[in-house]
């Protein structure tokens, strides 16, 4: 019963999404121009596209994110169990935590986390 | 009518005796008992009801903030449209689905038109599963905290993609942006939320509300409530893109950030997501920090206690929130926005580090039943 309420959800979202569009294409007016579609770039003729190589300090922050993202989703289980298991419940998610946050020094040290 | 279900409400409420009760179950037993109209019935109103607060709560949002930005400015704000221009978004509204919807010619169209849909579904979704009151709850799913994490997170896709499907060079910025800033920020957001569910010992919304019977974890869980509510309001606001944290829509640096080529309705789905993402972490807030819709009560104080249960949950959890979302609105006219470089420091030098030791702390307090201070309420 759960399920079909959080699928009715995602259908309600689409249809309300999906509805305003379709009433807003009925009723907004539709007159594309060669310079209105051009990209917007106060003014100025854009010089290139924008799918270009980007700064790789965005993908280090990703990878950084994803150890620690992974490690919560390991948590989640362990904080609701904790009180059933005690102090080795403690000691191992410490030593878990403990192993990550030498990866979290290493990036700190290697300056991964200094935004250039 | 009324009168008597809100007395028995607070009689409930005041015994402890209050089962939640929410529409999925109630649809379930009516199914159970083969009544298939009432069954319908109960699913036709609970999407009615998701849809109008969806509306309601952005319209009224986009109201109350340009109000409040006048007012702390010395202005007096929208004036004209209605008494004290309370139909201002209504008009507003109006105007961006009469707007044409220009899609630029280098774009990627079909990524272009998917992008404010997975913004807008990410937060519908999480409003359905918020405890507004004991019986008013759309579902209770026993993973509710991580189906909400998992949810909202999926929010960023549909910035992302809005930003890099535009082709425009200042929507890329702000959507690379964007990107790196919520996922950075959802891991204080995370840890701060695993001091709850350490406290409470549970993933669903509707129980980590019961468990603050005895006091909200704001104040129960000594200092480290506290630390985690602190941590948990910088990212949720931080997430949410608002001020001081805005870079990746900043108005000065890149036009419009990543919504710079949205124009019209799907201009309005970024804009009004923004905003109901701001109900929701501000429920989201009031939910496990300020105890969700239980009344506010000290210690032994029986009258008092009495008087408070008076007031139905619903008002609990609306003025909880509406406490947060004023907060978060009031971070916009005290901060400057924070340059990108110290947005990151603040996250993985300064945030993270105190979030971990918090949680460990955390942990140690729940473990050996460790209560330094004394319980001013309990």
């Amino acid at each position: 019963m759960n399920l079909l309420f959080v699928i009715s959800f995602v259908c309600l979202a689409a249809g309300m999404v999906g509805g305003g569009l379709v009433f807003s294409f009925l009723v907004a007016p539709h007159r594309p121009g060669a310079i209105k579609n051009t990209p917007y770039e106060c003014g100025e003729q854009p010089i290139g596209q924008a799918w270009i190589q980007f700064n790789v300090g965005y993908y280090l922050f990703g990878l950084m994110f994803l150890v620690f993202d992974v490690e919560a989703a390991f948590l989640y289980p362990w904080a609701v169990a904790f009180r059933q298991m005690g102090t080795v419940g403690l000691i191992e998610a410490g030593l878990f935590i403990l192993v990550l946050l030498v990866g979290l020094a290493y990036a700190w040290k290697k300056g991964v986390l200094e935004w250039v | 009518m009324t009168a008597t279900s809100l007395t028995y409400f607070a009689i409930a409420a005041a015994q402890g005796a209050f089962k939640n009760v929410t529409v999925s179950e109630r649809t379930a037993q009516a199914f159970a008992d083969g009544s298939w109209i009432l069954a319908i019935v109960y699913i036709v109103v609970a999407l009615g009801g998701l849809a109008a607060l969806v509306t309601l709560s952005g319209l009224v949002l986009i109201y109350v903030e340009r109000k409040l930005a006048a007012h702390f400015q010395c202005r007096l704000g929208p004036m004209r449209v209605g008494w004290h221009g309370i139909f201002q978004t209504v008009a507003d509204a109006v105007k961006l689905l009469l707007k044409e919807d220009v899609i630029p010619e280098k774009a990627d169209k079909a990524m272009h038109l998917l992008a404010p849909f997975l913004s807008m579904m990410a937060t519908v979704m999480v409003l359905g599963v918020l405890p507004y009151s004991p019986i008013l709850q759309i579902t209770d799913i026993n993973i509710g905290v991580l189906f909400v994490t998992a949810v909202s997170g999926f929010g960023v896709m549909g910035i992302l993609l809005g930003g890099w499907s535009s082709n425009n060079k200042w929507s890329m910025v702000g959507a690379m942006r964007a990107g790196a800033q919520i996922i950075s920020y959802e891991i204080s957001a995370t840890l701060a939320l695993l001091v709850v569910v350490l406290f409470s010992g549970s993933l669903s919304l509707a129980e980590i509300v019961q468990s603050q019977d005895a006091g909200w974890w704001i104040w129960r869980a000594n200092g480290v409530g506290f630390v985690s509510f602190i941590i948990f309001v910088i990212a949720v606001t931080a997430e949410i893109n608002r001020t001081p944290f805005d870079i990746p829509e900043g108005e000065s640096e890149l036009a419009a950030g990543f919504h710079t080529e949205y124009s019209g309705l799907r201009f309005s789905f970024f804009f009004l997501a923004e905003f109901i993402n701001m109900f929701v972490v501000s429920g989201m807030t009031a939910t496990l920090f300020l105890g969700g819709w239980m009344p506010f009560h000290i210690g032994a104080w029986a009258g008092f206690n009495g008087f408070m249960d008076l007031i139905p949950p619903v008002l609990w959890f609306t003025g909880k929130t509406s406490v947060v979302i004023f907060l978060i609105m009031w971070f916009r006219w005290t901060f400057p926005r924070l340059r990108v470089d110290q947005l990151m420091y603040l996250e993985w030098k300064v945030l993270l580090p105190i979030g971990f030791v918090n949680l460990f702390a955390a942990a140690v307090v729940v473990l050996y039943n460790l209560y330094p201070f004394p319980i001013l309420v309990p």
